[in-house]
């Protein structure tokens, strides 16, 4: 079993050696740090449409990089960030935006989440406060334990219950 | 009444399953994007000619009929898959095509189009790309329709298939002409 311990511990060594990638390039980089910080931070949030489940700040693809250059250059042209996501949403459509907008058609997206839990949360309470309001059930009438005695096919005073003891 | 609670994770479920059905069954791409840019005016562009070109292409060439507007590159192998079918619209139903050579090198551009034929009725070098962005372009080959009035009113995502072309494209240049 040694080995396979060993085996663990190198995988364990590698995963810790892994490091998130980010594909820009030395060349895109903008000189004035704040603008670099905004440029990845907008990257970060824009969806690379030819790997569709990568941020253009993580993809490969050229599309991926004129897009980060696109997005620097509109930040150098004085650009702030919400006109930079329109510019790019305007072309792409909300889909490039990796954080959905809350507006009109996304309500059912934000929401459905937290109502569900609402609806969950209710629905134990709900359950909770019956069981503890009905306490134990009524006993049996003698006209209900007659019918159950002809289902299972008793003698009507075999009913001494002993499975239901416990309780 | 609190029986009838029971039925409702089963109608829960069916509401769900159909919601989820009804798209998969239809047979659509779920990669496939809706363009934002559909019935809005084609972006503003002016592209430069290829060598041997006598001129390229900008936006007022589109003006006064319906023409199709088509995303190629001479590295895109989908694009030659298409290429029989556009060279087949073009020539033969008489419909204005117009062809965006897109990031290319100009050399190889010219070299693949004079080997395949060449379909397009002008085409336009877009070199770094950026008039494909401006017109939501994410992959080639992309064919759009843009109207007389240069709107564009339908966009493809890769290459066209005789299918559509019978069953969407045809119709739609069609009904905008009239």
């Amino acid at each position: 079993m040694t080995g396979w311990t060993r085996l663990l511990a190198a995988a364990l060594v590698v995963l810790a050696l892994v490091a998130p990638a980010a594909a820009v390039e030395p060349d895109e980089r903008l000189n004035d740090p704040a603008l670099e910080a905004r440029a990845r931070d907008l990257s970060k949030g824009l969806r690379c449409l030819v790997c569709q489940n990568q941020s253009i700040d993580d993809s490969n693809a050229p599309l991926a990089r004129d897009l980060r250059l696109l997005v620097r250059e509109r930040l150098v042209a004085g650009d702030s960030d919400a006109e930079v996501r329109a510019f790019v949403t305007d072309r792409y459509g909300d889909y490039v935006l990796l954080r959905p907008p809350l507006q009109p058609n996304t309500y059912l997206l934000w929401f459905a989440p937290p109502a569900v839990l609402l609806i969950g949360v209710a629905a134990i309470a709900l359950f909770l406060a019956r069981r503890r309001r009905g306490g134990e059930p009524d006993p049996l009438t003698a006209d209900e334990r007659r019918r159950v005695d002809a289902l299972l096919g008793r003698a009507p005073d075999a009913e001494a219950a002993p499975r239901n003891g416990g309780r | 009444m609190t029986r009838l609670l029971f039925i409702v994770p089963l109608l829960v479920f069916a509401g769900l399953a159909g919601w989820i059905a009804v798209p998969l069954l239809s047979g659509s791409d779920p990669r496939a994007l809706p363009s934002t840019l559909i019935d809005r005016p084609a972006p503003e562009f002016a592209l430069p000619a290829l060598p041997g070109d006598p001129a390229g292409l900008a936006l007022a060439d589109l003006r006064g009929e319906v023409v199709l507007v088509n995303f190629f590159a001479s590295w895109c192998v989908p694009c030659l898959a298409e290429h029989p079918l556009l060279t087949r619209l073009s020539r033969e139903q008489g419909i204005r095509l117009y062809g965006v050579n897109y990031k290319d090198e100009a050399d190889d551009a010219r070299s693949w189009l004079d080997r395949h034929g060449n379909p397009y009725d002008r085409i336009g070098a877009d070199r770094d790309g950026r008039v494909a962005i401006d017109w939501g372009v994410y992959g080639v080959p992309e064919t759009f329709v843009v109207d007389a009035a240069g709107r564009i009113r339908f966009r493809h995502a890769g290459p066209l298939t005789p299918a559509q072309v019978e069953t969407v494209l045809l119709p739609l240049i069609e009904a905008l002409r009239r």
